[in-house]
């Protein structure tokens, strides 16, 4: 196996993600077949070729930073317009800290 | 006044509103009623916008009696896939999550397609955030292939590919990240073009696997994709991966001089397709020759190591870009939400459809500590490969020409039990989305049973025009 029960319930912790008991079997025979298969890559000896990060050309980290200008943006009335609960111009969500 | 809309091309449209045969107007209210009839049976759209395509339409109308060029798409009747983000208008990305999202600005390509005159009519189903290959991942239903109701349209921009064939609109657009336009636009039958990475700005598209993702269109035959492809194109200051370079005019390469080209012929992708697609493909090389093209055994051989590159890259960009979707911003919270945590975790628990869900794991796992080098930067180092074999290739070739996908279009149903196989089916399309060069599938006969099979053409970056040209000589040839 190439993923156990734990290591499913663990990384759906870290994705901030519940699973029903179901979905996780489910899950850890998915995953198990994909890695599997990924393992593959393993055959290839790619210790002397480069990452691609870029995909089109190799350019300096700052290429593409623009000039800071201040500049329109959306209204605070339009950014908050699709959330669940808003008032006062802010997203409310539940208690975050506890006194 | 009777309009053939499932026979209208762009040209056609331009023709029909300068001799007066319709209006912008009359054209739109017949997009919207032929639309709204054959939803009934292919589920391609999500919402209509009326309101909206009326009122562009008449924007037409008016340019057009005040003797004003309206643009290259005027009037041009235009669905557009759910992740693409419409001001005012409703875009769900196919998602139970973003039922209610109304998004407060459109995308880069919406307003350059509004700039030119084209009429949107409705946004498309499409599988959820756009990830799936038959359309059936949809938190609304599946969409049904027009040629043939009881299959998969393809995915994930399925609704855009039905919503053309099925002549409701003149084209669409859609996004491919792994193959998601050409690989519907095979199944359908029409044409569906995914342009070099960076062409077309992906500002306002609902980012799946930001390094590979693409908006791309669809039309009924090359030339209208090429006149789409051109409005939409071009640099984009609120998309820094979008390129800073010249759009030539595609349209104005479709000259037919397509004599002498040579067109590699991947053996990797050969080998193993022994079927009927295998044979219309052969059957469509055989035109090529035809029209004076040599063909050319090539090989890419890190071909086999492309879908495991392409699941780890597309799942680790995934499960980063979908973190976003925690119940504050986007319309739908969880009932569940004593806490913070429990707000977020129960409002992705029942937010996200199956494969999200997966994708999101899967992405989370490989790029979690200790296991970073050994997927994701492995991943990294193979698409470099990948790219290079590309690369190498079109030092001795003009274009490769492939199968879209190993099979036409199968059963609703017939393969959702099994996602790997479901992922190998991609294996095609793939390999040109991780090199980020233009690659179109472009329709290439039928099977007995009547199916449609594309073909697919890749060229060098930028070399959209080359691209089009290949296209457009088979397809006037064939």
């Amino acid at each position: 196996m190439k993923i156990t029960d734990k290591e499913v319930r663990y990384v759906a912790a870290l994705a901030n993600l519940t699973l029903t008991e179901d979905e996780i079997g489910r899950m850890v025979h998915d995953l198990d077949e994909i890695l599997t298969h990924i393992d593959k890559l393993n055959e290839l000896d790619t210790s002397a070729v480069e990452p691609m990060a870029q995909v089109l050309y190799d350019a300096d980290e700052t290429a593409t930073l623009r000039a800071d200008v201040e500049q329109p943006s959306l209204t605070n009335e339009a950014a908050v317009a699709n959330a669940v609960k808003s008032g006062a111009g802010y997203y409310k969500v539940p208690l975050v800290i506890e006194r | 006044m009777s309009i053939e809309l499932g026979k209208l091309t762009i040209g056609g449209v331009r023709e029909g509103l300068k001799s007066r045969a319709f209006s912008a107007e009359e054209l739109a209210s017949e997009a919207l009623r032929s639309a709204g009839e054959q939803n009934a049976t292919t589920n391609a759209y999500l919402t209509f916008c009326p309101e909206l395509a009326l009122e562009a339409a008449r924007r037409v109308d008016q340019a057009i009696a005040a003797g004003e060029n309206p643009g290259p798409l005027a009037g041009v009747p235009i669905a557009v896939k759910d992740v693409i983000v419409t001001e005012g208008l409703r875009t769900t990305c196919g998602s139970r999550l973003l039922e209610h999202y109304i998004p407060p600005y459109s995308a880069t390509a919406i307003h350059r397609l509004e700039g030119a005159g084209g009429v949107i009519i409705g946004k498309t189903n499409c599988d959820e955030f756009a990830m799936g290959s038959s359309n059936e991942n949809s938190a609304f239903g599946p969409v049904h292939n027009p040629v043939a109701p009881d299959r998969v349209p393809g995915g994930s921009s399925g609704g855009s590919a039905a919503a053309v064939a099925s002549g409701t609109v003149v084209a669409a657009l859609g996004s491919d990240t792994g193959g998601s336009v050409r690989q519907p636009a095979s199944f359908c039958g029409v044409v569906g073009v995914t342009p070099t990475y960076g062409r077309v700005s992906r500002y306002g598209l609902v980012a799946y696997a930001s390094s590979l993702d693409h908006i791309a269109p669809f039309a009924r035959n090359v030339k209208d994709a090429a006149l789409l492809l051109e409005a939409i194109a071009g640099r984009d200051p609120r998309d820094s991966t979008s390129a800073d370079a010249p759009v030539p005019d595609y349209a104005a390469a479709l000259d037919g001089k397509v004599k002498g080209k040579r067109i590699g012929l991947p053996r990797e992708y050969f080998q193993s397709l022994a079927s009927e697609t295998g044979d219309l493909i052969m059957t469509a090389v055989d035109v090529l020759k035809r029209l004076g093209c040599e063909p050319v055994e090539i090989s890419l051989p890190a071909t086999d190591y492309a879908i495991a590159t392409y699941y780890i890259i597309a799942t680790a960009e995934a499960s980063s870009n979908l973190a976003r979707f925690d119940g504050v911003r986007y319309t739908t919270r969880s009932e569940k939400a004593e806490s913070l945590i429990s707000m977020y975790r129960n409002t992705r628990g029942e937010g996200f459809g199956a494969e999200c869900k997966r994708r999101i794991m899967l992405g989370t796992y490989v790029l979690s500590a200790g296991y970073y080098d050994a997927y994701y930067l492995k991943a990294q180092k193979v698409r470099h490969l990948i790219a290079q074999d590309f690369a190498k290739a079109f030092e001795t070739v003009d274009a490769i020409v492939t199968p879209v996908s190993p099979f036409p279009a199968f059963k609703i149903g017939e393969k959702v039990d099994d996602p790997l196989a479901m992922y190998l089916s991609d294996i095609y399309t793939i390999t040109g989305s991780l090199a980020g060069i233009p690659c179109m599938s472009v329709p290439a006969g039928v099977t007995a049973d009547g199916l449609p099979v594309g073909m697919q053409i890749l060229t060098r970056h930028f070399d959209e025009s080359g691209m089009f040209r290949l296209a457009h000589a088979y397809e006037q040839a064939a």
